[in-house]
């Protein structure tokens, strides 16, 4: 890589909250820039190059029509980073996979979707749209920054590994274990559902911390310490298909409940004098 | 001359600029909007009332603040929810927040390299670091103002219907007051740049559509009116906002008495500025603005004058809260079958959010109007009015124009077609 990588910004189906949140680090932003140089930034700067070693990827994959400036992109680049949720699993716009394409199209546009007939190219082309994905249903991604915005510091952390060539290794606890450390009260303590114990953390348990409870925007963790989950449920009264459903804010293409019933099934087999004869997790 | 700008930079999402000259005479000029539909009127159906505001504030990365409001306000609309005073005060000082964040932004970052005809700021940061550092702080301040009240600026955390779910503290606010204040020679400043940054000669009259408030510069609520005199209330926005279907946008456009109409700063500016905090109606006078303003590209002087008033009225928002201090207050809602609307002014215009529950407290049917989307059709004649008049000039000179007077509205394209 040359001395200062060159970095593009690139995005597609979002709400480019994660770049706007690039853009709000603020001074130590400028720091940044005297050791990049930012070559192609759409929403930024109107430099333009097809030259770049890092490409910053904001953004679903919604249209079939967009996945040639994606592969155009990672032929380019020789790191490609996934921002925030919707490049890494979808958004919360994966929740439209849900409905049918068309009903979605004829609520929208009314008659003039209608009066096409369902044509969606050449003429029709406003109305294309296709099941929502992460970006790397498409392309392989080197780097994922997970979130719904990204964690600015994060963000900082990931260019830094970048920049001096070291594997950047994403969080993966639980956000139980950021509430437990800033020792906030537990959202199941107050009487409400929460995501954090199936949830990567990364975010330092920001919405725990302000009152709220955790909506998974980070998606699951890699591998999920069940029996904490469990505990903590339990404890509660609830099994963890109650929070599962919860998480198709964010990961429905993530398929949770299958991730969990893999889960499940290594773990009886690896230590069954867990689950006696008749206990299921899930 | 034929002019084709694929992916306009300095603005929020993806447009295109489509425009041609046959001598001299206009053949085409209109904004392309391309942006992928993410279908939120159709998945926000079958959420819970609890979870409509988390989703509908991603609808924009910029405007969440806005979204947010919007969407509480139409949920406690529909719920029958009254919010407190308390509420109140916190969200105007919070809808400040944004508009300093959003404006300082598109002044600074996205509009003010076109005036020194600059690609971006980038060349600034080594020969006029000051002025960047000081883009930064406006922003940031707008920025940590909506952090400290709702957890995250990007996206609000702590909103929820019928207030919030923790009180800020106020030893925060008392720093935002503090930082606020320090913010005024940075507004001096501002002032002094763009009195020098001069927008380009073009003037067309047009309709001009905002939220109006019997109290106060409007924010949040009110009724919605029009510079051609007519008025209606938040609930009949059907009556007024007329979306349609054209076919080079993914986004609706809109329209009203008019075949077009225009929404954001220059609309609240000339619909009423005699509600403008003193401070920001001296520097609406001192950039020589006399309102009705109907040059389009002064819709940035117009977020300068916002900026200053927001400053001013955070400022006093955050000595009431000081003096008055702040109560945690428990929500007990019970939800209820209905339906209701939001209104509020986004920093770039009119937002409206529409939503219908089932007994459930399930959302049914929602709906959205977005500031930017009701704003391309006046852009796109705005576009048609003025390429004749500079068909004279190089094609860089009538490209750069027009890309100028897209970036004057500031559009937030991916909000528009949500």
């Amino acid at each position: 890589m040359a001395d200062k990588p060159r970095v593009a910004f690139f995005d597609f189906a979002c709400c480019e909250g994660c770049q706007l949140t690039v853009l709000s680090i603020g001074a130590p932003l400028v720091t940044l820039l005297q050791h990049i140089d930012v070559v192609t930034w759409r929403e930024a700067i109107s430099e333009k190059s097809d030259e770049f070693d890092i490409a910053v990827v904001e953004g679903s994959i919604t249209r079939d029509s967009d996945v040639p400036r994606l592969k155009k992109i990672r032929e380019k680049a020789k790191v490609v980073v996934a921002l925030g949720a919707c490049a890494t699993l979808g958004g919360v716009q994966g929740q439209s996979n849900l409905f049918q394409r068309d009903e979605l199209r004829t609520l929208v546009y009314g008659d003039a979707f209608t009066k096409a007939g369902g044509a969606d190219s050449g003429d029709n082309w406003i109305f294309e749209a296709g099941e929502v994905r992460p970006i790397s249903a498409e392309i392989p991604v080197d780097i994922e920054i997970h979130g719904c915005p990204i964690n600015a510091d994060e963000f900082v952390t990931v260019m830094e590994h970048v920049l001096v060539g070291r594997p950047y290794r994403q969080p993966n606890e639980s956000v139980c274990s950021e509430c437990k450390l800033n020792q906030y009260e537990c959202v199941y303590d107050r009487g409400q559902m929460c995501l954090g114990p199936v949830t990567r953390c990364g975010c330092n348990a920001i919405c725990t911390s302000k009152g709220h409870r955790c909506f998974g925007c980070r998606g699951m963790m890699d591998e999920v310490n069940l029996n904490a989950a469990r505990d903590v449920l339990q404890e509660h009264g609830l099994k963890l298909d109650d929070i599962l459903g919860m998480f198709r804010i964010y990961s429905l293409r993530a398929e949770p409940e299958k991730k969990m019933a893999e889960a499940e099934e290594q773990l009886r087999k690896a230590e069954p004098w867990r689950f006696g004869s008749t206990t299921s997790l899930a | 001359m034929e002019i084709r700008v694929d992916h306009v930079t300095r603005v929020e999402g993806h447009g295109n600029i489509l425009a041609s000259l046959e001598d001299g005479r206009l053949k085409q000029a209109f904004f392309q909007v391309v942006e992928a539909n993410r279908f939120f009127e159709g998945f926000l159906r079958g959420r819970d009332w609890e979870e409509v505001s988390h989703l509908a504030t991603r609808i924009c990365g910029i405007c969440a603040v806005s979204h947010c409001y919007a969407s509480l306000q139409a949920t406690e609309a529909a719920m029958g929810i009254k919010v407190s005073e308390q509420t109140k005060l916190l969200r105007r000082l919070t809808m400040n927040a944004e508009q300093i964040s959003s404006h300082a932004l598109h002044a600074y970052f996205l509009a003010a390299p076109d005036y020194l005809r600059l690609q971006s700021v980038l060349p600034l940061v080594k020969d006029s670091p000051e002025t960047v550092l000081r883009a930064f702080r406006l922003k940031k301040t707008g920025y940590d103002l909506g952090e400290v009240v709702l957890g995250r600026h990007t996206h609000p955390v702590a909103a929820i219907p019928g207030g919030f779910t923790l009180m800020p503290k106020l030893s925060e606010i008392e720093v935002m007051r503090e930082r606020l204040v320090g913010l005024r020679p940075d507004l001096e400043a501002t002032l002094e740049l763009f009195l020098k940054l001069e927008a380009p000669a073009f003037e067309r009259e047009t309709e001009y559509v905002s939220l109006r408030h019997p109290d106060h510069y409007a924010w949040l609520g009110g009724e919605i009116v029009s510079s051609d005199g007519a008025s209606v209330a938040a609930e009949n926005y059907r009556d007024a906002l007329q979306e349609y279907v054209v076919t080079h946008s993914t986004a609706k456009h809109a329209k009203w008495n008019r075949d077009a109409y225009r929404v954001g700063a220059l609309s609240r500016m000339n619909n009423n500025w005699q509600q403008l905090r003193p401070e920001a109606q001296e520097v609406m006078k001192a950039l020589g603005l006399k309102p009705p303003v109907h040059n389009p590209f002064l819709n940035t002087a117009a977020q300068v004058v916002e900026l200053v008033h927001c400053v001013e009225d955070s400022i006093s928002a955050c000595a009431q809260i000081l003096n008055e201090g702040l109560q945690e207050e428990e929500l007990e809602i019970t939800p209820r079958p209905g339906q209701g609307v939001g209104v509020v002014e986004a920093p770039r215009g009119l937002l409206v959010h529409d939503y219908t529950y089932d007994e459930r407290g399930r959302l049914t049917k929602a709906n959205c109007i977005i500031p930017t989307g009701m704003n391309y059709g006046n852009l796109d004649r705005e576009m048609q009015a003025l390429l004749p008049q500079v068909a004279d000039q190089p094609k860089e000179e009538v490209q750069r124009l027009l890309e100028m007077l897209v970036r004057a509205y500031d559009p937030c394209i991916s909000c528009s077609v949500h």
